[in-house]
């Protein structure tokens, strides 16, 4: 099968159909038009999905686009048009700079790591034979913790004054000061979050590793004896769709959901502790009530994640084996 | 059945003349305790009147409240009482035509309403530069040094009253095993305060108070940099402790008795009763003796409450009644004892004197005696725009100042700058 042909008829590749089927509504298919008689029926099927989408997402996403080009009075009395200025004010801006670069940091350490220990419990819980239904249950519930409970059970560890794993620092020669100091804190939140985001990644995992077929596998050994080499040869091709699935939510993971963790970390105080743009967008627009600087900010954000979809989808996904 | 029935058309009837009642809504961002006595009040007020009825939300945060406050008054569904802390008050205050000033409010209702009843501290802050009062002082208080006795009885010294002070006698409760201060929220107390507590100008233009457009702010004069040197020396000595933007984590070792001293507001006196098992009273903030006509009061901190625009007469008549209702002194005396904050009319400070309460709890005069100090040129407050952000600002910045990753006087030029910016941004929001 060449993967360069994505019209190749391939059912378990959902990503590829999505995006013929995205194709095919420009597309003018004769055949396909026929099958309604009246044409109004298929915008009464679409329409309240429709309208959900336009409503939570194109409304709001053209608001921010128009009050981005404005310096807003927050209470709505005025409004002076600055062109693109608040784009350039943000993209020029070296606090900005900087976060943006926490951001891209932040989100391949925590995906990483996150994907990566995922990956490694998996496998071997998938070895396990006795006990593996306690085993698995323990791995999964931390996923049933919402992410500022999580946030909030991290901070009592890392605590300034009383947290165990500050005093664990302590141990060591290391003056741990999670608030304070900005690698520290950073320390604190990639922790916090790469421990919240692992038993999503273990779930995933681990039912990928059991639709690898036994007789799969068991052809492996005999070609191969080292464990590593059927593991990177035969399962690790095989796991791919599921970890470009979780490549992708991981990546969102870490840019969107960890807000709510940072928020709790830094404790409504961002002072010079690391944060996400995300939270840099809440926090000049929501408290600082900056509307346009706060708009453009989102704008940039939302561009950024189209070009990563892209990105993924054009490069990445060619690579994926989808058997 | 005919039980049943009669309860429900009374319970009707009783629904009917509940809805004769005006109701009004009072948004806010105070929680725990603070928000119970809110509830409290309000139910004292719809009680003690039968034409209105105010029902208290609360919104989260201070912060909180004054987005979703202003994020309603965008779409016409505003309450009629908006509470907005000391650092919003210039984003509300300059939004003309989003709120009724209190003071004309009040005398549209036909009520009185007298400046000079008011405590001096808390006349400035949320009126405009010719003393009419826009927002109607609610929740006040002051930054106080609160001091575990022990600490001091054991070091054998006295607490101080001004910085040279401090700088005398904290040596001796290093000895004695205590770390001598703690500070929390260092942008309220160490430039907000320590530019009041000294009597130096916050900003141009009058603090701000004359015009949005042209307000600079000023933090990098050899005081305030002097301030922050010496903080980040006593740190460096062992006789300050740092620990963030955090107001808990800075309150913690007090709590804990590690720390000799620590500076909160006055409002968290009744939460550290439930919280300290030590003894502890409390001081003015300290001031420097060594600038020129420093010693006067502090500017007052807490929250106001604005009465929004675009309501119907009637409820801006109970708007004002509320209002009347929350100066009368009874209810100031109640929130005073049963809050920490302090009582912002002169009758109602009287009162809770008289009644001996500050014989019980000395504490609890701490504050209202330093806003009654000697004001000066630069103490009724100052009103700059996106204020909030310059706070998040200078706490980045004292981080930094406390990692050793800048020094101090770069750190303020830069926050001199970027709040520069700031308040050139917000001079075009306003819609002139």
């Amino acid at each position: 099968m060449t993967l360069t042909h994505p019209s190749v008829s391939v059912p378990r590749r959902p990503f590829a159909r999505l995006m013929r089927g995205l194709a095919a509504i420009g597309a003018s298919e004769p055949q396909k038009r026929v099958q309604f008689d009246r044409p109004l029926t298929p915008w009464l099927f679409l329409a309240p999905q429709l309208a959900v989408v336009v409503i939570f997402f194109y409304w709001p996403s053209v608001e921010a686009v128009l009050s981005s080009f404005y310096i807003e009075d927050p209470f709505g009395f005025g409004a002076t048009f600055v062109g693109m200025e608040n784009y350039s004010d943000a993209l020029t801006n070296a606090r900005y700079q900087a976060t943006a670069a926490f951001t891209a940091f932040f989100c391949v350490v925590v995906t990483a790591l996150s994907l990566g220990i995922g990956l490694l419990l998996a496998v071997k819980a998938d070895k396990v034979i006795r006990g593996a239904g306690p085993y698995k249950t323990v791995l999964i519930s931390v996923y049933a913790i919402a992410p500022p409970v999580a946030g909030l059970i991290g901070m009592m560890i890392f605590d300034q004054h009383i947290g165990p794993i500050t005093e664990l620092f302590a141990f060591f020669g290391h003056d741990l000061r999670v608030g304070v100091n900005y690698w520290d804190t950073a320390i604190a939140v990639i922790t916090i979050s790469v421990w919240k985001q692992i038993p999503y990644n273990f779930i995933f995992f681990l039912s990928g590793l059991q639709t690898v077929p036994v007789s799969v596998r068991e052809a492996a050994l005999i070609d191969a004896r080292s464990g590593w080499r059927r593991f990177r040869d035969i399962v690790l091709p095989l796991l791919a769709p599921t970890a470009f699935f979780l490549l992708i939510i991981n990546i969102t993971y870490a840019m969107f959901d960890t807000f709510a963790i940072f928020d709790v970390v830094v404790k409504d105080k961002p002072a010079n502790n690391p944060m996400t743009l995300v939270y840099k967008v809440y926090l000049d627009g929501f408290k600082g009530n900056d509307i346009g600087g706060s708009s453009a900010q989102s704008v940039i954000l939302m561009v950024v994640v189209a070009a990563l979809t892209v990105v993924q989808f054009r490069f990445l996904e060619r690579r994926v084996h989808y058997g | 059945m005919i039980k049943t029935t009669s309860i429900a058309i009374g319970s009707i009837l009783t629904a009917t003349t509940a809805m004769a009642a005006t109701d009004i809504s009072w948004w806010h961002g105070m929680g725990g305790r603070n928000g119970e006595v809110i509830n409290e009040i309000s139910q004292q007020f719809n009680d003690a009147q039968d034409q209105c009825n105010l029902t208290p939300i609360s919104r989260g945060t201070y912060e909180e409240a004054l987005s979703s406050g202003i994020a309603a008054f965008r779409s016409g569904e505003q309450p009629n009482i908006l509470q907005v802390f000391d650092a919003g008050a210039a984003t509300i205050i300059s939004a003309e035509g989003a709120t009724i000033a209190a003071e004309d409010l009040i005398l549209e209702a036909g009520e009185s309403f007298d400046r000079e009843a008011f405590i001096p501290g808390v006349r400035g802050f949320y009126a405009d530069s010719d003393g009419k009062f826009i927002g109607m002082p609610f929740n006040s208080s002051a930054p106080i040094m609160y001091y575990n006795t022990a600490a001091f009885e054991e070091a054998g010294v006295q607490p101080p009253e001004t910085w040279e002070e401090f700088e005398e006698i904290a040596p001796a409760l290093k000895e004695a095993g205590y770390l001598p201060l703690t500070a929390s929220q260092l942008t309220w107390m160490m430039v907000e305060n320590f530019k009041s507590r000294n009597n130096l100008q916050f900003a141009s233009n009058n603090n701000g108070y004359d015009a949005i457009d042209g307000t600079e702010i000023m933090v990098t004069d050899e005081e305030q940099v002097m301030m922050f040197e010496k903080l980040k020396e006593w740190a460096d000595d062992g006789l300050f402790g740092f620990y963030g933007a955090g107001w808990g984590d800075n309150l913690r070792p007090f709590e804990e008795g590690e720390s000799a001293m620590w500076i909160g507001s006055s409002g968290s006196f009744g939460g550290l009763q439930q919280s300290m098992s030590d003894d502890f009273s409390a001081v003015f903030m300290p001031y420097w003796d060594g600038i020129e006509g420093a010693g006067t009061q502090s500017f007052i901190g807490g929250a106001a409450l604005f009465a929004m625009a675009g309501h119907p007469e009637e409820e801006n008549t109970c708007t004002a009644q509320f209002f009347t209702f929350l100066t009368s002194p009874e209810v100031q005396v109640y929130y005073h004892k049963n809050t920490g904050y302090v009582p912002i009319t002169e009758a109602a400070y009287e009162m809770a004197r008289d009644e001996g309460y500050y014989e019980e709890q000395p504490v609890a005069e701490i504050g209202i005696q330093q806003l009654q100090l000697d004001g000066g040129e630069w103490t009724s407050g100052y009103r700059m725009g996106f204020y909030p952000q310059i706070r998040t600002v200078m706490e980045r910045e004292f981080n930094r100042i406390f990692s050793d990753e800048v020094e101090v006087s770069e750190a303020f030029e830069i926050i001199e700058t970027e709040g520069n910016e700031l308040l050139e941004r917000f001079g075009r929001t306003a819609s002139n």
